[in-house]
């Protein structure tokens, strides 16, 4: 066995595994509330990596920022956060809310609109061409290595960190604040929550704004470690995080951070090791998600739906 | 009520409350469907009278004749395209407009036929099947493979199968673009699809020795087929399992209550959909004469969508004209000679028919030509640069709008910008407040006619047109939730 590659695809997964658990949980939350699934949300992923792009560049750019390198991540996230978390609220304004007593059809295909609309107007604006984080001059990769030949970088580092203290900071705020109680009542039952006086309009709106907060975070990080950003890196990144959320369970927060992870490792190892794996990536974690839907179509922190009227 | 019957309550109007009194609604069909007075309800009333058969024929003499009256070119560019939009919107319309799964891996049908074709006719493999044999052998194969990929939906409901098969059509094209550098275990090393270039010189059907190879043979060959499919699918429509596909879309629980099989009818409806696709697959990879990995992907879904959206779950000649509508209006609009009145024209129009009454409309005009001067004067003092290009054209009407509208002489990224802008706007403002909604309409219609001249007047396609059809979905859900011709079915909390 070959500890050295095996021990590079764990980081890599685990890195992988961070971004992908970020988006899962905006996916896992809308459907946790709304029984939508919100084929934007990997475009919002890609807007948010766009924001903190400019954000950088507004800042003096990647090579001589104006400032020191924590203060410009620091206001990257900062922006990518609350434009993608704008956007997802008049998402959710515009293209759902009049949708939501149309039958179940209509908001799924309203989403797949969405999800066009960001990518071509991404696709116009922005330009056809890969924008560069320039992540080597910007914060350095700067690799460590902890005995046993595990190396790990820098932005990967700061990635899953990033990644365990926005889940951390989520769980504490669903489970503490009174919003997230609102949300956790909206979940269980929309029409019961309305009739305690939760304003499920507003609730819902919040659940867009962290949801998609969390995927322009993921974006940045995106941008950080692969060090290049263009505008169709969304779609397949939230089939991934989509998988992600079904592995983990579609509506439990734990569940998509797990199912993030495994999507992840498994991603990476199978670049690793199965074969033609960094060609066929994208076709064994399809095969995974077709394997968990099989075995266990309410993933693994899920309970099985009874389905009702 | 003369006759002493009960008042009915009136049906809350705020969509998302829900709706109370839904045997009441199912009543009064009738009554609704007399609501149209005047023209619309005469039309609406008549077109109800013609039987299936002649609705058929209402299309089908007029693109019967459509070769004789204009060139081959255009038949190629409007023609062709648009029966194998209309053919395959029609397979797709057995999947989500009778059964109600929504297939997004359907395009990968569509490819699959094609390069099935490709692999039986054309010299990657040697093979020059005839066209009798191989199209059997390919629409078999996609049903086969529709029943591969609708196996694991069994157990699913609405939503994961709609990513389910988004994720498949993926796959697809990523296999398709490196399937030749696979290796078999025993039959070794075998381009299968020839990789991102896809597969050349595919043959023209061959019937029994008789080539389809002109353009107007192939037109008519697809009229044929899309005559034939629309009889089946409105025998289909009528029979025992159409009805239960409807009751399956309508509501899968009280379906399976009343002993509807419905997993094998989703499967069946997946098996006919993938089927039909790939025959319009075969079809497409002989015209075309290559099987590129570029021709199955996103656009095309969205656009096949857009059509059977446009035309109405369910409604088989409303897609017909949807992707009439769909495929030939960016062609018309592409030469600008004829464009612009007819851009204006409908535009004009539009206000007229939904501005009313006439002191509003009268204000939004003059509210629209102020806007005008007011955007050309603030321009030219502060950023000349907006205001220094040229409209395209001569004559009054493009020396006026170098007067009014504002021309940036560098225009690609501006008009772009506010191309993206403009379609969001389209999209939101009908959904605001009155008040909102009349003063901010004078601005959208500047909007509107500035991205016409600086941007759509010169080109339209690619990404503008996928914004378009992007907008056009969420659109289209927000007004008519079951698209523009088919019927609104009863929603029960």
């Amino acid at each position: 066995m070959n500890w050295s590659l095996f021990f590079d695809l764990t980081v890599s997964g685990l890195t992988l595994g961070s971004l992908y658990a970020l988006i899962a949980l905006g996916y896992s939350m809308v459907y946790g509330i709304l029984k939508l699934l919100n084929f934007a949300h990997g475009d919002v992923y890609m807007i948010g990596a766009f924001l903190g792009w400019f954000a950088l560049h507004g800042l003096g750019g990647p090579v001589n920022p104006d400032f020191a390198a924590a203060g410009v991540l620091a206001v990257m996230f900062v922006v990518a956060m609350l434009g993608c978390g704008v956007l997802g609220v008049a998402i959710e304004r515009f293209a759902y809310r009049p949708l939501r007593n149309a039958p179940r059809i209509a908001p799924l295909i309203s989403a797949l609109g969405v999800s066009i609309f960001l990518q071509n107007s991404a696709l116009l604006v922005f330009g056809a061409s890969f924008r560069d984080y320039n992540t080597f001059s910007f914060i350095g990769i700067k690799t460590y290595n902890v005995g046993r030949n595990l190396f790990f970088s820098v932005p990967q580092l700061l990635t899953v960190v990033a990644a365990i203290c926005l889940m951390v900071a989520l769980t504490l705020f669903v489970s503490r604040s009174r919003l997230g109680k609102a949300m956790r009542s909206t979940s269980f039952d929309r029409e019961a929550a309305s009739m305690m006086g939760i304003d499920v309009d507003r609730v819902i709106s919040a659940t867009f704004f962290i949801g998609s907060a969390l995927a322009g975070a993921a974006g940045i990080m995106s941008g950080l470690v692969f060090g290049q950003i263009y505008h169709f890196m969304g779609f397949i990144a939230g089939l991934k995080g989509f998988t992600a959320a079904v592995i983990g369970g579609i509506g439990s927060i734990p569940g998509a951070m797990i199912g993030g992870l495994v999507v992840g490792l498994a991603e990476s190892y199978a670049t690793g090791y199965l074969p033609q794996g960094s060609t066929f990536q994208n076709l064994y974690v399809f095969a995974l998600l077709i394997l968990v839907i099989l075995i266990r179509p309410s993933g693994l922190f899920g309970q099985a739906v009874i389905q009702k009227a | 009520m003369a006759d002493g019957a009960p008042d009915i309550p009136a049906p809350p109007d705020a969509r998302d409350r829900p709706r109370i009194g839904v045997d009441e609604w199912v009543a009064q069909v009738e009554g609704r469907r007399e609501r149209y007075s005047g023209l619309r309800g005469a039309v609406e009333r008549r077109w109800e009278r013609i039987p299936p058969a002649a609705r058929v024929l209402l299309f089908a003499v007029p693109a019967a004749a459509f070769p004789y009256v204009t060139t081959e070119g255009n038949v190629f560019r409007y023609g062709l395209f648009t029966l194998v939009y209309a053919l395959l919107a029609l397979g797709l319309n057995i999947v989500v407009g009778f059964a109600g799964l929504l297939d997004l891996g359907y395009v990968a049908f569509f490819g699959f036929g094609a390069y099935g074709y490709a692999i039986l006719a054309s010299p990657q493999f040697g093979n020059h099947w005839q066209a009798e044999a191989a199209i059997p052998v390919v629409v078999v194969a996609t049903a086969l493979c529709g029943l591969l990929v609708g196996l694991p939906s069994r157990r699913l409901f609405g939503d994961y199968l709609a990513i389910l098969t988004l994720f498949f059509g993926q796959a697809f094209v990523v296999f398709v673009n490196n399937a030749n550098r696979i290796s078999f275990p025993f039959a070794g090393h075998v381009d299968l699809t020839g990789g991102s270039n896809g597969l050349p010189n595919i043959d023209p059907f061959d019937f029994f020795g008789y080539k389809l190879e002109g353009t107007r043979q192939q037109y008519y060959f697809l009229l044929i087929s899309i005559v034939l499919v629309l009889v089946l699918l409105y025998w289909v429509h009528d029979s025992r399992t159409g009805r239960a596909w409807r009751a399956l879309r309508e509501d899968p629980l009280a379906a399976e209550a009343m002993s509807i099989p419905v997993n094998r009818l989703k499967l069946l409806a997946f098996v006919f959909g993938a089927g039909t696709a790939g025959f319009t697959g075969a079809i497409y990879g002989s015209i075309a004469t290559a099987a590129l990995p570029g021709d199955y992907d996103v656009g095309l879904l969205i656009t096949i969508y857009a059509i059977m959206i446009l035309g109405g779950f369910g409604s088989l000649m409303g897609i017909v004209v949807g992707a009439v509508v769909v495929s030939s209006v960016p062609e018309l609009l592409r030469s600008s000679a004829n464009a612009r009145p007819l851009f204006y024209g409908a535009i004009l129009l539009a206000l007229l028919v939904k501005v009313r009454p006439w002191p509003r409309l009268a204000a939004v005009l003059a509210g629209l030509v102020g806007f005008g001067f007011a955007a050309h004067a603030i321009a030219s003092a502060a950023y000349p640069r907006l205001v220094h290009g040229h409209a395209i054209g001569s004559g009054a009407f493009a020396h006026a709008m170098n007067h009014w509208m504002l021309l940036p002489s560098h225009h690609e990224k501006i008009a772009d910008v506010a191309y993206v802008f403009l379609i969001a706007a389209i999209v939101i403002v009908p959904q605001l407040k009155r008040l909102w909604r009349t003063v901010l309409i004078p601005p959208l219609l500047y909007l509107v006619m500035f991205v016409w001249e600086n941007l759509l007047l010169e080109q339209i396609g690619g990404a503008t047109r996928l914004i378009l059809l992007g907008a056009l979905l969420v659109a289209l859900m927000n007004a008519r939730p079951q698209g523009l011709f088919g019927n609104a079915y009863v929603e029960i909390a």
